[in-house]
C-alpha cells in the first residue's frame, strides 16, 4: 500500500504498488486477502477505481460498520502496509472502449467505483462517447468522487451527471430528496431506440429497482450489465 | 508466500465447516449479471435435452406433481459468502433423469433471461442436484431465482442456475455464461476453485 486518500467519512481510495499488475478493464475487481499472524485469512472482491494501464491500483472501499475486512482497509492499514491482491476479475461488467453506443452508468452509493473506473478511462482515452451517469447517493458529505465529478461535468465532454439524493440536497437543489425513480431515469438517462450500454451498480435492492426501471423504459435485458452487493431487501428468500 | 497483514487480526470464524476463503453470512446476497427476468408462470416449462434427439418437457404443474424432496445444505458463493444449514424443497434430478439415457457426460444449464452454467452429468445425479421451487418454506423469490432454480451445493453457487429452464445434455463440455469470461469451468468450494487456473 503506498497512499490513501479519504473519500468520505466511511469511505477511503487505497493506492497500491502491485508488481506486475497486468492492466484491467475498467468494471472488474480484485480480490483482496488479508492474513493474521495465527494463519487466519479473510477474502473480500473490491472494485478497481482506476483507470487502467496508468499508474497505481486504486481501490475505494467502504467501510461496512459489523464489516471484518472493509473496517481494516478503511480505518487501519497505513502506507507501507503489505496484503494480497488477485486479479483482474470479472470479464462480464466491463466497458469495452471499442464499442461506439452511448453508455448509461447508474450508480447507488458506493456501487459508483466501478462506473468510475469507466468515466476515467474514457477521460484518459480521448474518448469522445456519450456517457450519461445517474447517481444515488444519500446527500452530498457523503458522495464519494463528488469533487472529481464536477471537475469532470465541466471538463469531460460529453460526460453528463445527474443525482438523486435520498435523504439530503445541496442548498437550492429543485428536486426534493427521493429515490431514484422512472422520470428521472428518462430525462437523465437514454432512450431505448439509441441502444445505450447500461450498467448498474449497487447494493441489491437498488439494482433491483433500477433495472426494473430500465426494463420497463425498454431496454433489452442484455444490454443491461448489473453488479450487486449486500443482502437482498426482502428478507431472507 | 503468504503475507501477513499488519495489524489485522480478523474476527471470522474460524470454523471448518467453511472451504478454504469463505466466510459466513446470515444473510442472503444476491448475484446475478442482469435484471431479474420476469417469468410467466402458465407458460413455464422444464426441459431435459438428450443430446440424440429426444427432449421431454414438464410444465409447471407436472413438476410439482413429482416427488419433492427437503433438503438442508450449505452453499458457497464464489464471492466468498457461505451460508450454513439452508432449507430447499424440489424435485431431484435423479427423478428427472431417471428415464433418460444421455447421450454424453456433461450437462450445460439453461436458464430463462439467457443465462447457462455447465457441469458434468455426474454432478446432477446421485442426490446431489435438485430444481428447487421453495426456500425456508416459502415459495422462492424471483431475485433468488423463483419460480424454480437449479440448487447443486457442493459446487460453487454460480452452477446452481436461478431460473432454470433446462438441461442439455452434451458430447463435449461447453463453457457456460461465467466459465467463459474466467471463472472456474468445475466449481469446487473445497479445492478453492474460483478462477480459469485454480
Amino acid at each position: 500500500m503506498a497512499a490513501a486518500r479519504t473519500e468520505t467519512p466511511a469511505a477511503r481510495t487505497l493506492e497500491l504498488d502491485v508488481p506486475d499488475w497486468p492492466a484491467h478493464r475498467p468494471g472488474q475487481h480484485v480480490d483482496v486477502r488479508l492474513t493474521a499472524e495465527d494463519g487466519y485469512t479473510a477474502q473480500r472482491s473490491y472494485s478497481v477505481a482506476s483507470t487502467p494501464g496508468t499508474g497505481r491500483l486504486e481501490l475505494t472501499v467502504q467501510r461496512i460498520d459489523d464489516g471484518e475486512v472493509s473496517p481494516y482497509l478503511v480505518d487501519v492499514a497505513q502506507p507501507g502496509d503489505a496484503f494480497e491482491v488477485r486479479g483482474p476479475v470479472g470479464g462480464y461488467f466491463v466497458w469495452d472502449d471499442a464499442d461506439p453506443a452511448p453508455v448509461l452508468l447508474v450508480a447507488g452509493g458506493s456501487g459508483i467505483v466501478p462506473l468510475m473506473s469507466m468515466i476515467r478511462a474514457r477521460s484518459a482515452a480521448g474518448l469522445r462517447v456519450p456517457f450519461r451517469l445517474v447517481y444515488s447517493t444519500r446527500s452530498p458529505d457523503i458522495t464519494i468522487y463528488a469533487d472529481e465529478l464536477r471537475r469532470r461535468q465541466r471538463d469531460d465532454r460529453g460526460l453528463d451527471l445527474a443525482y438523486a439524493y435520498t435523504r439530503g440536497v445541496p442548498p437550492g437543489w429543485r428536486r426534493p430528496p427521493g429515490r431514484l425513480d422512472g422520470a428521472l431515469l428518462r430525462e437523465a438517462g437514454w432512450p431505448a431506440d439509441l441502444g445505450p450500454a447500461c450498467f448498474v451498480c449497487g447494493p441489491t435492492g437498488f439494482v433491483e429497482a433500477a433495472a426494473n426501471l430500465l426494463v420497463d423504459q425498454d431496454h433489452p435485458a442484455d444490454r443491461i450489465k448489473t453488479e450487486r452487493f449486500g443482502p437482498s431487501g426482502g428478507g431472507a428468500a | 508466500m503468504t503475507v501477513v497483514t499488519r495489524g489485522f487480526k480478523g474476527r471470522g470464524t474460524r470454523d471448518a465447516q467453511l472451504p478454504p476463503g469463505q466466510y459466513l453470512t446470515p444473510d442472503f446476497p444476491v448475484l446475478s449479471a442482469g435484471p431479474t427476468p420476469r417469468i410467466d408462470p402458465t407458460g413455464w416449462e422444464f426441459f431435459i435435452a438428450t443430446g440424440s434427439g429426444e427432449r421431454r418437457t414438464w410444465s409447471w404443474s407436472q413438476l410439482r406433481a413429482l416427488p419433492t424432496e427437503t433438503v438442508m445444505v450449505d452453499i458457497h458463493c464464489v464471492t466468498k459468502w457461505s451460508k450454513l444449514g439452508t432449507t430447499w424443497d424440489g424435485v431431484s434430478l435423479d427423478t428427472l433423469l431417471a428415464d433418460v439415457e444421455p447421450a454424453g457426460d456433461f450437462a450445460l444449464v439453461h436458464s430463462y433471461g439467457g443465462y447457462t452454467t455447465n457441469l458434468p452429468v455426474a454432478d446432477l445425479t446421485g442426490g446431489r442436484a435438485w430444481v428447487a421451487f421453495r426456500y425456508a418454506g416459502a415459495e422462492l423469490d424471483p431475485e433468488h431465482g423463483g419460480p424454480a432454480r437449479l440448487l447443486v451445493p457442493h459446487l460453487y453457487f454460480w452452477k446452481s442456475a436461478k431460473w432454470v429452464r433446462g438441461v442439455e445434455l452434451l458430447r463435449q463440455d461447453q463453457p457456460g455464461f461465467w466459465e467463459s469470461v474466467g471463472y472456474h469451468n468445475y466449481g469446487d468450494p473445497w479445492r478453492e476453485q474460483r478462477y480459469w487456473g485454480d
